[in-house]
C-alpha cells in the first residue's frame, strides 16, 4: 500500500468521523436531510457498482429496496433487530442470485425491461401473499430506532459500500469488469468467466440496496407494497448515478448529493411546480452531461491542459 | 478578588441567558406575532392525489378562507390573528411526507400541523407529530387499531372509525332484513386487493358469520381491474340477494355501469369508496336510489346543509358524503380549542381530548381520542346520501329495501 492510498484512507476516515458527529451539532431537520441523502448516496453507489462497469441499466433498485423494507415489516416483532437486518440481506442475496442466474445473459434494452418488470412482479407477489394468506396488507413497524440510529447505520453502510467498490477496482476483478464493459466477446475470449463475475457483482449491489430499504423502513411506521415498491426510487437512483458518472468510484456520490439537495429545495420552495422542474432537470442532464459530471470535468480540464 | 470577579461575571451571564431563554424571548414573540402558522403536507401529485383532492385539501382551503374572512383565528384574549398557510406536496411517498412534516416542525416552526391524507400516511407522520408535540387530527384513515394508537401517541386523534365498525353495521342491516323476510341470508362479496378492501373484507367475514349470514361468493380482485362482468355474472348466479363490493372509486363507477348492462339487480347493493362522491349521485340520478355505502349525513341537519352549499361555492366542487364533513369538523374543533386555550399545543391537545365542541356535525366530542359518533352505513335516498346505521342515532333514516331495479 502506498503512502498516498494510506493518506486517502485516513482522510476518508476523518470525513466519516465528522459526518458521524453531525447529529450532536445540527438539529433534527439536518439529520432527516442527511438520512435521505446518505440513503440515496448508498443506493446510487451500489447501483454504479454493478451497472457502471457492466453498463447494464437496472431498474430493479426498488425491488430490492422493497424486499428489505418488507422483511423488517414482517419480522420486526419476532426477531431481534440485527438478525432482522441479516435475514433481509440474505433474502436480497437469494433473490439476486435467482434473478441474476436467469437474466444476466440478457443484454441491452431487454435487461432494462426485465428489471423494471421484476420490481412490479415482486410487488404483486407480496400483495397476493398478503391478501390471500395473511389477510392484511399493511404492516406496522414499531422499533425503538431513533433517526440518529438510522443515520449512523446508513453511514456505516455507505462506508462499507465505498470500501467494497474501491477494493474491487484494485483487484483483478476490477480489470476483468472493465474488459466486460468495453467488449463482452473479447472478455470471454480472454478467459474471463463473465457470468459468474456479473452475478457476484449484481448480488453484492442487490444486498446493499436491500439493506438500505431495511434500515430506512422503521421511519415510516406503516408500510404496504405501494409505499415500499415505489418505482420513483429506481428512477431517482438511476438519474443520480448517471449525473455523477456511474463508472467512477465517486461519481454516484457527486450525482446524488446535488440532486438530492436540489429536489429538497424544489419541494420546499416550489411544491406545486416540482414535477415540471424535475422533468426539465432530467432532460438537461441527458442532453448536457450524458457521461456524467466527472467525465465532463475531466474532458474540460484535459482540453484546458492541451491549450 | 480575581475569582470573585469571574464568579460574578459567570452569574450575570447565566442570569442573562436564562432570562433570554425563558422570559424575554417568548414575550417578545407573542407581541410581534402577526399570524398563526398552519402547515400541512398532502398528496397533491401521485396516486393519492385523487382522494386527497376530494376529501382533505378542499376542506383545508375552505377552512382557512372561512377563518381569514372572519378576521383570523381567535385567541383567548379576544385578539384575532390571520392564518398563514405553509403547504407541501408529499408526492404520495412516505419518505417525502416524513421529511415535509419534519421541515414544518423544525424549520418553519409551524404553530399547528394538519394531518395528511390516508391511513398509511397518518401513521408515518404520527411519531413526528408526537415527538414535536403537535396534536394530530387524523380523519382520512380507517383503522381498527386506533385504541392502541392513542396510547402510543397521546396527542393523536382518529376520527373515521375502523373496518369492524363499518362491516358490523352492514351485517346488522342484512341480518335485520333477512329476519323480516325482505332478503335471503346470502351475500355475494367482492373486494379490491388493497388497503381499504382488505381491511373491510377481513372484518366483514367474521361479522357476517356472527350474524348468521352465509357468504356464497367471496372474490378479491387486483387494483386497476376494469372488467367486472365475470364477477357480476357469478354473483348473479350465486343466488344471493345482497351484493357487497369493498371497492375503490374507479371500480365503484365501473361496477354500477356494468351491473346495469348485465341487468344485475341485487335487492341490496353495497359499494365502496366513490359511492359518496357527489358526482356519483349526479351521474346515476334516480338509479342511485337505494345503493348503500360507508358514511352518510343527517339530511335534517341545517348546519351540515349550509356547509355543503358553501363548500361547493368556494371550492367549485361538492364535498363527499363520508370524510369531507368530518375533516371540516376536525378543523372547527381545532379552531375552537385554540380560542379556548391559545397557541399552547399541550393545552390545545388536552382540550381536543376532553372538550365538547359545536361543529357542522352538531355537538361533537372525542371518546378516548376517537370520534365514534359516525354514520357507519348510508344509502342514496331522494338525491342525498343519508345515514341509516347506527339506526338508533338521532337523524338516522330508514333503509329502503329491497332496492328498486335499474331504470333504463
Amino acid at each position: 500500500m502506498t503512502a498516498r492510498t494510506l493518506l486517502g484512507l485516513a482522510f476518508a476516515g476523518l470525513v466519516l468521523i465528522a459526518l458521524a458527529a453531525l447529529p450532536f451539532f445540527a438539529g433534527p431537520y439536518a439529520v432527516t436531510l442527511m438520512i435521505g441523502m446518505t440513503g440515496y448516496v448508498v443506493l446510487a453507489t451500489a447501483w454504479g457498482l454493478f451497472s457502471g462497469p457492466t453498463r447494464y441499466v437496472s431498474l430493479a433498485t426498488v425491488a430490492f429496496f422493497g424486499i428489505g423494507a418488507y422483511t423488517v415489516g414482517v419480522l420486526s416483532e419476532t426477531l431481534p433487530y440485527p438478525l432482522v437486518l441479516l435475514v433481509a440481506a440474505l433474502i436480497g442475496l437469494a433473490v439476486a442470485l435467482v434473478v441474476g442466474l436467469s437474466t444476466l445473459r440478457l443484454a441491452g434494452v431487454y435487461f432494462v425491461i426485465f428489471t423494471f418488470g421484476l420490481a412490479e412482479l415482486i410487488r404483486q407477489v407480496v400483495t397476493w401473499y398478503e391478501v390471500n394468506v395473511t389477510g392484511t396488507l399493511g404492516r406496522y413497524i414499531f422499533l425503538p430506532v431513533t433517526p440518529e440510529g438510522i443515520y449512523w447505520q446508513l453511514l456505516a453502510l455507505a462506508a462499507a459500500t465505498f470500501l467494497i467498490s474501491w477494493g474491487i477496482g484494485r483487484t483483478r476483478w476490477g480489470l476483468a469488469l472493465k474488459v466486460i464493459g468495453d467488449d463482452e466477446v473479447v472478455a470471454s475470449h480472454c478467459g474471463i468467466d463473465i457470468t459468474r463475475l456479473k452475478l457476484a457483482l449484481f448480488a453484492t449491489s442487490a444486498v446493499i440496496i436491500t439493506l438500505v430499504g431495511a434500515i430506512q423502513a422503521p421511519r415510516w411506521t406503516y408500510i404496504e407494497p405501494s409505499i415500499v415498491f415505489n418505482p420513483t426510487i429506481s428512477f431517482l437512483t438511476l438519474i443520480m448515478a448517471l449525473l455523477g458518472g456511474a463508472d467512477r468510484l465517486w461519481g454516484p456520490l457527486l450525482g446524488a448529493i446535488p440532486l438530492f439537495l436540489l429536489f429538497e429545495w424544489l419541494s420546499a420552495n416550489f411544491p406545486n411546480h416540482y414535477p415540471i422542474i424535475l422533468g426539465l432537470v432530467f432532460i438537461a442532464i441527458v442532453f448536457l452531461l450524458p457521461k456524467g459530471v466527472l467525465a465532463a470535468l475531466e474532458s474540460r480540464l484535459g482540453k484546458g491542459g492541451a491549450k | 478578588m480575581k475569582s470573585v470577579q469571574r464568579r460574578h461575571v459567570l452569574r450575570v451571564m447565566a442570569a442573562a441567558s436564562a432570562l433570554l431563554a425563558t422570559g424575554i424571548a417568548p414575550g417578545a414573540l407573542a407581541q410581534d406575532r402577526t399570524s398563526v402558522k398552519i402547515g400541512y403536507a398532502i398528496s397533491k401529485t401521485g396516486p393519492n392525489a385523487g382522494g386527497a383532492g376530494i376529501t382533505t385539501l378542499p376542506n383545508y382551503q375552505l377552512w382557512v378562507k372561512d377563518v381569514n374572512d372572519a378576521g383570523g383565528l381567535e385567541l383567548p384574549d379576544g385578539k384575532k390573528l390571520p392564518i398563514e398557510v405553509i403547504e407541501y406536496d408529499d408526492r404520495s411517498t412516505s419518505e417525502e411526507l416524513v421529511r415535509a412534516v419534519e421541515r414544518l416542525a423544525t424549520q418553519d416552526e409551524a404553530d399547528f400541523i394538519l394531518a395528511p391524507w390516508g391511513t398509511g400516511f397518518n401513521l408515518a407522520a404520527a411519531p413526528l407529530f408526537d415527538r414535536y408535540g403537535y396534536p394530530q387530527l387524523a380523519v382520512s384513515s380507517v383503522t381498527d387499531k386506533a385504541p392502541d394508537f392513542v396510547k402510543r401517541w397521546t396527542k393523536s386523534f382518529w376520527m373515521l372509525g375502523g373496518g369492524h365498525d363499518y362491516a358490523g353495521a352492514l351485517a346488522g342491516i342484512i341480518k335485520k332484513a333477512a329476519a323480516d323476510g325482505t332478503l335471503n341470508n346470502k351475500v355475494a362479496m367482492v373486494s379490491v386487493a388493497d388497503g381499504f378492501g382488505i381491511d373491510l373484507v377481513t372484518a366483514a367475514r367474521p361479522a357476517f358469520e356472527a350474524a348468521g349470514i352465509e357468504v356464497v361468493y367471496d372474490k378479491t380482485y387486483p387494483i386497476g381491474t376494469s372488467d367486472f362482468t365475470p364477477m357480476i355474472n357469478e354473483a348473479k348466479a350465486s343466488g344471493a340477494d345482497s351484493f357487497v363490493a369493498f371497492s375503490y372509486p374507479p371500480d365503484t363507477f365501473a361496477l354500477t355501469q356494468q351491473s346495469q348492462v348485465a341487468d344485475f339487480n341485487p335487492k341490496l347493493l353495497y359499494l365502496g369508496v366513490g359511492t359518496g362522491f357527489p358526482i356519483y349521485g349526479k351521474n346515476n340520478g334516480d338509479n342511485a336510489t337505494g345503493i348503500m355505502s360507508l358514511g352518510g349525513i343527517d339530511p335534517a341537519n341545517a348546519e351540515n346543509a349550509a356547509y355543503r352549499k358553501r363548500h361547493e361555492e368556494v371550492t367549485g366542487q361538492g364535498p363527499d358524503y363520508w370524510g369531507s364533513v368530518i375533516t371540516y369538523a376536525s378543523l372547527q374543533m381545532l379552531q375552537e380549542a385554540i380560542k379556548r386555550k391559545g397557541l399552547d399545543r399541550e393545552a390545545v391537545s388536552a382540550e381536543l381530548s376532553t372538550g365538547t365542541f359545536q361543529t357542522v356535525l352538531g355537538e361533537t366530542k372525542m371518546e378516548d381520542n376517537q370520534l365514534r359518533t359516525l354514520w357507519w352505513t348510508g344509502q342514496w335516498q331522494n338525491g342525498q346520501f343519508v345515514g341509516i346505521a347506527p339506526a338508533d342515532r338521532a337523524g338516522a333514516s330508514q333503509p329502503i329495501l329491497p332496492r328498486q331495479g335499474w331504470k333504463k
